[in-house]
């Protein structure tokens, strides 16, 4: 009769750690993959599951092997049907070298796996995050949460620390030698069995002294308490301050007559990327949705992504929302306020002036940070460059550039610009935060 | 009527099984393997695992408990890619060398393949590892397991202590040299117990928390200057190092002058399990054609007995055919010889001749042709002998006949393969040797070994790759591997290829080159 162990129910996962540990050590390269792959295009995509290509750097597995192109070696080999010895066979591949060498080389090449839309996102988003998040909560440290900090001797009795307590308990019994219910048993054994025997003079002489011994041990027993007050001990927590990482990023786009396909299809994608990436990496952050044409709305993810409208530009119209919004439903005090906008430069006339007003008297000084993405045509990406002139948008937003540190300004001229200019508004900027 | 009774003999029904069935057969099993086949074997353990546990299993050697490393997650994805694909089935059953020995059985199997494994793996495996020379003196089952144990808590304890990518370091370096890492002629040390193991530990510890550097500033004693003077000659040199060394991670392990304590142990802990699975890779063919006989002929036996429904029994015989396909060398389909098929068949060969010989036969094996006792002589042959020595004894004419062996001589610098011999008269034996010779694994392997160091000099360590019939090493894999060397030695090291024959400098490679 064998041992039968039923380890079905057993964790499954056992090899995930070596899992992590590879992927680890391939991070550099599947991290390529994954963004080249963005990069041909499909950003929605990015939110799943992706196949990626075995990588080959850093994890290979050297060995001391034999050359295969070299010396004299034996094959045997079953299944003759036509050969006699002496036969001269020509070698595949024109009498290089051994050609059929096992094909555990070629098939790695073309091996693919699969990474889950976890493992996917955070290769996709490593370093990358809200600039200065945490600058305007060292300021004001508005809430606390308790952290253990060793033990004290009072407290309210729901943080008893049972297994401090008990150690205490027993090193006063030790040191006070409590006499143990073994000893008490020991003795009281002794005087059952002397007094079961027939009694007499000899056996009373000797119950007498036992008596005693146990009427003593157990009135010891009885003044050492088992726990005593005194070996109470309690969990003790100090109230740390927790910086509030409250953060909100409002999404502005402009969904005007003038937004053709391609440009919402730019726009959409980068706002897509940013709002992975916000709900990826920040656990607690709200995100405000405006789009505008003449007038601006506030509207859910599933509308500002999917409906389409038409009309005409007023860009400042979003920027009031927004400002409104924030009086109303986020205090700067509590909250971090980040803006994105994406627009193809289209303005009302004398609007930009008024953008420029807004920005610079209101919402700069509200905002840990606003980054403008302006969607243009490919064919006029080489002529406006980097050069200072462009639409009357860019030009007004020019002078906001200027003054204010923490705004910045990108233009996306095709699908495969989208992920570097995101990764040039988000890059993680070790001496900005120093120096905050 | 009598199919009525015929059907309460049979030992289960139907495709499901339950514990209580499986114990039923196990019993059975084992009681008939012991008086048909004098099977002696370890106590028996069940482990039944779902196939995704069967997965992880695989990627971790085989073992139970593994420590973590990243190649072991290359291979799980590699595996189960295969298996996803349906590439490749999962095995139906894993077996280890220990005591008791550990069968993993699989959930989705049906209770036929489920009598199949136990009489497979529990019964053919278990006695191959309980009886076997190899495993005998050179693995210890009883200690494996807790051993394992050990080495996977202690690197853990080593990643927490020193950093992943510290003991990263030293497994990367220690696992490349794996195959360097074994004893081959002397025997290793029996595994020592947990508290001895516990014991050395803690002396190290405080060995480390004791350290004082100041003792390095006293004058040397007057015995150990002597000593110094004296050991000048390179003779001496290396007698005191035991030179020349084929074990390279032992030599390392003990002489490296730049690795910490722990990362010895690390190093330790690679060998001695490199050390365990040295005796499997030299008794494939017959580990696998002695479980694969046992299962053969047990089943047989049952369904002789009608123990076995015609049913369940056409499902083992299909797997059983599966297991043993060996397609021939111009078929898409060959990956080498199958050691499932070449030792079942020689096994059964050995059965044959021992019961109805040719007149060939008693001229090739007079001791064994038409004696009659085959379970003796296999039960002899699975203790006493490997695959090689197996191979050089054992196979007959007939079995190559039956084959159509052929050997293929392959010379890198010619434009032909040479078919040197074929299954004839002139053949046989040479057919026979050469198949041996390509199963002995200590000769099959290149032979590395450390051959001179100069400690009180400029520390370079030289090792010597012994070349045999002009087969060098792969050059880029070379180079890597002696990187790896050198971080383990923390000086240069150089790698001279000498001819096995003229002994002549071929190559040398040093890690200055590099």
């Amino acid at each position: 009769m064998p041992i039968f162990i039923d380890r079905r129910l057993n964790p499954k996962d056992k090899s995930l750690g070596n899992r992590q540990r590879f992927l680890r050590r391939a991070r550099e390269e599947l991290k390529r993959s994954i963004r080249d792959h963005v990069r041909a295009g499909r950003i929605a995509e990015i939110d799943r599951e992706h196949a990626v290509p075995m990588p080959r750097k850093d994890t290979s597995e050297p060995t001391f092997g034999d050359d295969k192109q070299s010396g004299r070696r034996q094959h045997i080999l079953p299944g003759n049907r036509t050969f006699s010895s002496g036969d001269l066979i020509p070698k595949p591949g024109g009498g290089g070298g051994y050609a059929s060498a096992p094909g555990t080389t070629e098939s790695e090449d073309d091996f693919r796996f699969v990474l889950s839309r976890e493992e996917v996102l955070d290769l996709f988003f490593e370093d990358l995050e809200l600039p200065d998040l945490v600058k305007l909560n060292l300021k004001q440290i508005s809430s606390f949460k308790p952290r253990r900090a060793g033990f004290t001797a009072s407290g309210a009795p729901t943080n008893i620390n049972v297994g401090r307590t008990m150690r205490n308990s027993h090193g006063r019994r030790i040191a006070l030698r409590r006499p143990k219910q073994a000893e008490l048993d020991a003795i009281a054994r002794q005087i059952a069995e002397l007094e079961a025997k027939p009694a007499g003079p000899a056996a009373r002489e000797r119950i007498a002294p036992l008596r005693e011994a146990l009427d003593r041990l157990e009135r010891r027993r009885k003044r050492i308490a088992y726990v005593d007050p005194v070996d109470i001990r309690f969990n003790r927590f100090d109230p740390q301050p927790v910086p509030n990482a409250n953060a909100v990023m409002f999404c502005l786009m402009d969904v005007s007559g003038s937004m053709g396909e391609r440009e919402k299809d730019l726009a959409k994608r980068f706002f897509v990327l940013l709002h992975l990436f916000l709900t990826r990496r920040y656990e607690r952050t709200d995100i405000v949705f405006i789009r505008h044409t003449h007038e601006a709305k506030e509207v859910d993810e599933h509308a500002f992504f999917y409906h389409t409208e038409s009309g005409g530009t007023v860009v400042s119209t979003a920027l009031e929302e927004m400002h409104r919004i924030i009086e109303q439903r986020y205090p700067v005090a509590e909250w971090n306020i980040y803006a994105a906008q994406a627009s193809d430069g289209d303005n009302f006339a004398t609007d930009s002036e008024r953008c420029i007003e807004l920005l610079d008297r209101k919402l700069m000084r509200l905002c840990q940070y606003f980054a403008y993405v302006e969607i243009i045509d490919e064919r006029e990406s080489h002529i406006f460059g980097s050069t200072e002139n462009g639409t009357s948008l860019w030009r007004a937003y020019n002078a906001v550039d200027g003054k204010w540190p923490n705004f910045q300004m990108r233009r996306i001229a095709a699908p495969a610009d989208i992920y570097p200019v995101f990764r040039q508004l988000f890059a993680r900027q070790p001496d900005l935060r120093k120096s905050a | 009527m009598v199919s009525q009774a015929r059907k309460s003999e049979l030992l289960f029904s139907g495709s499901d099984w339950n514990f209580a069935k499986l114990s039923r057969v196990y019993d059975e099993i084992e009681a008939l393997g012991r008086e048909e086949l004098g099977l002696d074997i370890y106590p028996v353990q069940m482990e039944v695992i779902s196939s995704e546990q069967m997965l992880d299993a695989y990627s971790s050697v085989g073992m139970p408990l593994m420590y973590r490393h990243w190649s072991f997650g290359k291979r799980f994805l590699y595996d189960e890619l295969l298996y996803r694909k349906g590439a490749r089935g999962l095995a139906y059953e894993l077996v280890i060398n220990s005591n008791p020995c550990i069968v993993y059985l699989m959930e989705e199997n049906t209770m036929a393949l489920q009598a199949l494994v136990t009489a497979h793996a529990a019964l053919g495996h278990n006695h191959f590892f309980k009886n076997n020379h190899l495993f005998r003196q050179w693995t210890d089952a009883g200690g494996i397991l807790s051993y394992l144990d050990f080495a996977k808590s202690y690197i853990a304890r080593c990643e927490e202590r020193h950093g992943l990518a510290a003991v990263e370091a030293i497994l990367d370096s220690a696992h490349a040299l794996m195959e360097q890492g074994v004893f081959r002629y002397r025997r290793p040390p029996k595994l020592t117990s947990e508290q001895q193991r516990e014991g050395l530990r803690e002396r190290l510890e405080y060995e480390e928390r004791s350290y004082n550097d100041l003792w390095r500033t006293l004058p040397p004693s007057l015995e150990s200057g002597n000593t110094e003077t004296s050991s000048g000659g390179e003779a001496e040199r290396k007698k005191s190092l035991n030179l020349p060394e084929e074990n390279l991670l032992y030599f390392l392990e003990k002489n490296s002058l730049v690795l910490e304590p722990w990362q010895r142990e690390v190093i330790r802990i690679v060998r001695i399990i490199a050390q365990y699975f040295y005796p499997q890779r030299q008794t494939q063919v017959m580990n696998e054609g002695c479980a694969t006989f046992v299962h053969y002929t047990l089943m047989n036996t049952l369904f002789d007995r009608g123990r076995l429904s015609e049913g369940a029994m056409l499902e083992i015989l299909r797997s059983h055919s599966n297991v043993i396909f060996q397609p021939a060398y111009d078929d898409p389909r060959f990956s080498g010889i199958n050691p499932y098929a070449l030792g079942l068949d020689m096994m059964q060969d050995i059965q044959r001749i021992s019961t109805a010989p040719t007149a060939e036969d008693r001229d090739w094996f007079p001791d064994i042709a038409g004696r009659g006792g085959w379970r003796d002589t296999l039960l002899d042959a699975w203790a006493n002998h490997r695959d090689e020595s197996f191979i050089r004894q054992y196979l007959s004419p007939t079995l190559i006949r039956k084959w159509r062996l052929f050997v293929l001589a392959d010379g890198a610098d010619e434009p032909h393969y040479e078919v040197a011999s074929i299954h004839n008269e002139r053949g046989y034996g040479k057919i026979r040797s050469a198949l041996a010779q390509s199963y002995d694994v200590g000769a099959s392997r290149p032979d590395i070994q450390v051959v001179d160091v100069d400690l009180l000099g400029d520390r370079h360590l030289r090792l010597q790759h012994t070349v045999k019939d002009r087969i060098m090493l792969e050059g880029e894999s070379r180079d890597a591997t002696l990187r790896h060397i050198r971080n383990l030695w923390g000086y240069d090291v150089s790698l001279a290829a000498i001819d096995g024959g003229t002994g002549a400098t071929l190559s040398e490679r040093s890690t200055k080159q590099l």
